[in-house]
């Protein structure tokens, strides 16, 4: 068992009892426009849904790519000021809203949920085709925003800037986020019912994958924490609209309100991001180290654990804004809980690796890229809940840094080694082991020549957001975009190696992992239309390799 | 388990039911996923309106003195019949629901149209205390000239008219006869009242328009929902688009429940 | 997985409905009494119970609370807990905002 395998897999030929490709699939079983625009199948929206998706992500890079080159010199040369402040806030926007939040969740979850519970969809298939065209829509009323001109105010929109005395279309915007909200509350909906209505016969609570353990916390969240940035955003817009004062000092309101009520949802809304990532990590290591999950329990519920918790600590983005003493000791505090269930999967991780079989194929790449990024970003995050360290290092480029390593080194790295695991359920072709491998190490090594920079930048004290800089933080900055540039290659080689191997590459098998849970043990790659031959029966807990092995892996 | 290895078995008899989506093995499995998803998003609802309320309680907290002021310029009578309206319409909804369930296909087109018509009645008095509100320039926002709107001393001034000739005339004071909101002679307390008028009585539309948003969206579904169970679609086997309208529409109930004592009885005891 | 869902087949009876019917409209006029009154500080929390009863019998009653399933009543004070944190914890910084360090 102790033998790590470097060959790459040893087992990717399609056996002889698997001739899926052959038959008929999700895929081929209908080629019409129609078909795919107006589907109800959990499988095609998601992939309706990675389309959209890759494209705000190619726009949200670019927007990165601007600021970073802008940065390569002190002075402001590229982009005017006021470019710049919109070129960030676009980025940020579309990457959070726009990318992130429906990144894992709407591909991922769509594509494997009903899957992974032997269900044949999820529990309302037409909330979900909606959700997909309110995500369409949200997307091109924010398009539009930025075609207008854009928004200046940063994604947080922070009063009364945002509500008095900023002149770009912050109310087009606002709209847009709303409509994109209320598709990721219905996702969130129908996974939530997806999860406790449609498992499979003998699929109880504690034999779910632990994906689907973080699908449903993140889908609770989606449920809570939405509701409340739309109705802020709402509020927003009237006061723009009507010229009334609710968070505009001047009038009697109160700014700070909305940052209570902005980071109600958008420090939950972190989770919806990262969330997924940790959930998609604990199958990626176990199916690639062929060995059980180490604590499945404790995995579980650290998933429902960090759900709670981000309810909680909101108010530590708001320790320099004259909030109550008082108030920001107990919301440091509870930041800090926050660590205990992050610092359990971590672990959990590294047991899970210990005396496993390792496979290094790409998606196991990208996961251990993950570990050392996400335990990066965690441990600084703890740097920040201290409330006397976040006084400095607040709205510098270490925060900067900080949420890039969970958002950027977390959750698309995660994101990453999700497409690459799942690619060949969703295709049924194999992508290219070698270039796989190559964007990974790209990617890893590129984020961190990008994002560590900014650390030493945000504790010499370097402010965000700004366009211009003093000489000395130039070569910091030089660094750091020229990491983006790495970072970008390692992020444009999939969009070439993966189609391709759509076209061109070697079929896969129904599970050429031997992985063990139903969305590779029992389904055909691609899957059928409806998923299942006969509804499945499950009989024991996941991550059994012992049992599965031989039964699947052998050719 | 055991329960679940049986909707395998049946799976093949349940297959063909009318009203059974080709994605469910069972129609109660059907049912059941359709109320959780409605008491989910229900769950959002609350969170919605919590945004509102939320921005209420901090103003209340820190307002509260002309909070409490601002709502006596509300009127009790109107909002308390407004209540028992919508609580009539939530009764009238219990019992369309309840004939779904016994099958009385007819009666719970009925009850349905009937819980429409008190909704529109609800609707009428908001309209008609609305219009109130515009004409005492209570309404948030700004006039055609592109000035503001609201007028808290006009407001005032108004009330007192109200009150010195008990109601009977419904005149209105004359604008030239009432200084702005910001006029010097009030003072900084005094323009700092009128703005916290103001939230007030723009969460009071905020609050109150959401919710009658939220009756506009229950009157089409409920349309929808009772022409269909005219046509019969409905039977003691499967009537949960009844049963997730009527959730929603306690939930609107329910709302208002909290809506018309933190907007209309704040300030009651400072005598009307 | 499916439960107690079934109960919702036996309709309640029609005097359970209009005698809660009868209890909201009791509530209301007693939460209107209690308005005209002035017991300071206490106004609006005997006001909110009011309200609070009076949603726990629509939902218990009208939205069928008393039969539904457990996972109904765990999305219920779910949606109460949650409000709570929102409410409470923003109050809490507002609250002590005053205080002296």
């Amino acid at each position: 068992m102790a033998t790590v395998s470097l060959e790459s897999r040893p087992y990717e030929k399609v056996s002889d009892h698997d001739s899926s490709h052959e038959s008929v699939n999700y895929l081929n079983h209908d080629h019409s426009i129609l078909s795919w625009l107006l589907t109800l199948d959990h499988k095609r929206i998601g992939l309706l849904y990675l389309v959209t998706i890759t494209l705000m992500f190619l726009l949200g890079g670019a927007l990165a790519g601007a600021v970073r080159l802008e940065l390569l010199t002190p002075k402001g040369d590229l982009l005017a000021a006021d470019t710049y402040n919109k070129a960030f806030t676009a980025h940020g926007i579309i990457m959070l809203f726009f990318f992130l939040i429906p990144s894992i969740p709407a591909v991922m979850g769509n594509f494997v949920l009903p899957l992974m519970i032997g269900a044949k969809d999820v529990a309302f298939p037409r909330l979900n085709l909606l959700s997909y065209y309110l995500y369409f829509a949200g997307s091109v009323i924010a398009l539009t925003a930025l075609l207008l001109g854009g928004v200046d105010t940063g994604w947080t929109f922070y009063t009364p800037f945002s509500s008095t005395y900023s002149n770009s279309y912050v109310v087009v915007m606002a709209v847009g986020l709303f409509v994109v909200g209320f598709s990721s509350i219905l996702t969130g909906l129908n996974f939530v019912v997806t999860v406790h209505r449609m498992r499979c016969p003998g699929l109880t609570w504690f034999r779910l994958p632990l994906f689907i353990w973080a699908i449903y916390a993140t889908s609770v969240v989606q449920l809570l924490g939405t509701p409340v940035i739309a109705v802020t955003l709402g509020l927003l817009g009237v006061e723009r609209t009507l010229g009334v004062g609710i968070f505009d000092p001047r009038l009697g309101g109160d700014p700070i309100l909305f940052q209570h009520l902005f980071w109600f949802y958008s420090h939950p809304a972190v989770y919806i991001m990262i969330l997924p990532s940790l959930g998609l990590i604990s199958e990626v290591i176990s199916t690639f180290s062929k060995k059980t999950v180490f604590g499945y329990h404790i995995i579980a519920f650290s998933s429902i654990a960090i759900a709670v918790f981000g309810f909680i600590v909101w108010a530590h983005h708001m320790f320099t804004t004259g909030i109550s003493p008082y108030a920001a000791m107990v919301f440091s505090l509870l930041t800090f809980s926050v660590a205990i269930p992050s610092g359990i999967k971590v672990f959990s991780w590294l047991a899970t690796m210990y005396g496993g079989s390792i496979s290094f194929d790409t998606p196991m790449i990208y996961a251990f890229g993950f570990l050392g990024l996400f335990t990066i970003g965690g441990l600084t995050g703890l740097f920040l809940s201290t409330l006397g360290t976040d006084i400095h290092l607040h709205d510098t480029y270490f925060i900067v840094a900080h949420f890039h390593y969970i958002m950027v080194g977390g959750a698309i790295m995660g994101y990453m080694a999700g497409v690459h695991f799942w690619w060949p359920k969703i295709t049924g072709r194999l992508y290219s082991e070698f270039w796989g491998k190559l964007s990974a190490g790209i990617t890893f090594i590129g984020f961190n020549f990008t994002f560590f920079p900014q650390f030493i930048l945000g504790y010499l004290g370097m402010p965000r957001r700004y366009y211009e800089y003093p000489d000395e933080f130039q070569v910091l900055n030089v660094f750091s975009t020229a990491g983006a540039s790495i970072l970008a290659i390692g992020y444009l080689m999939p969009m070439f190696y993966m189609p391709l191997s759509f076209f061109f590459g070697e079929k896969a098998n129904s599970n050429p992992y031997g992985a063990t849970t139903l969305d590779w043990t029992d389904t055909t790659s691609p899957p059928s239309p409806h998923n299942f031959e006969k509804t499945p029966v499950v009989t024991e807990e996941p991550y059994n390799f012992h049992g599965k092995e031989a039964a699947v892996v052998s050719h | 388990m055991s329960a679940t290895n049986q909707t395998v078995q049946d799976h093949g008899q349940h297959h063909h039911h009318k009203d059974l989506a080709h994605h469910f093995d069972t129609l109660e499995q059907q049912h059941d996923a359709n109320t959780l998803g409605m008491w989910a998003f229900l769950l959002t609802e609350v969170l919605f309106f919590g945004g509102l309320f939320a921005a209420y309680t901090i103003y209340r907290y820190k307002y509260s003195a002309m909070f409490e002021e601002a709502s006596n310029h509300l009127d009790i009578t109107l909002g308390a019949t407004n209540t028992v309206i919508l609580i009539l319409s939530s009764l009238t909804m219990a019992l369309a629901v309840r004939c779904s369930q016994t099958g009385q296909a007819v009666w719970t087109g009925r009850w349905l149209l009937i819980t429409i018509f008190f909704g529109l009645m609800f609707l009428g008095v908001k309209y008609f205390e609305w219009k109130h509100d515009y004409n005492i320039r209570l309404m948030p926002g700004k006039d055609w000239a592109g000035k503001d709107f609201f007028w808290w001393q006009y407001a005032k001034k108004a009330k007192e008219m109200e009150k010195h000739d008990k109601g009977h005339s419904h005149a209105l004071p004359d604008p030239k006869d009432v200084l702005p909101d910001n006029h010097p002679s009030l003072g900084i307390k005094g323009i700092q009242e009128s703005q916290q008028a103001r939230l007030f009585f723009l969460l009071y539309f905020c609050m109150t328009s959401l919710h009658a948003l939220h009756m506009l969206v229950g009157f089409v579904l409920i349309g929808i929902i009772a022409y269909f169970a005219y046509q019969g679609a409905y039977s003691p086997d499967y009537y949960s688009p009844v049963e997730n309208i009527g959730l929603y529409w306690h939930f609107v109930d329910i709302v208002w429940i909290f809506l018309f004592p933190l907007l209309y009885l704040l300030g009651a005891h400072m005598g009307h | 997985m499916a439960s107690s869902e079934h109960s919702t087949h036996q309709p309640a009876s029609l005097t359970l409905y209009l005698g809660t019917f009868g209890m909201l409209m009791l509530l209301t006029v007693l939460t209107i009494f209690a308005g005209f009154q002035n017991f300071g500080m206490w106004s609006t929390p005997i006001a909110l119970g009011i309200a609070v009863v009076k949603a726990a019998l629509v939902v218990v009653i009208f939205m069928h609370g008393y039969s539904s399933s457990p996972l109904t009543w765990v999305i219920i004070l779910a949606s109460i807990f949650f409000l709570t944190i929102m409410l409470g914890m923003m109050l809490s910084d507002y609250v002590s905002r005053g205080w002296v360090i």
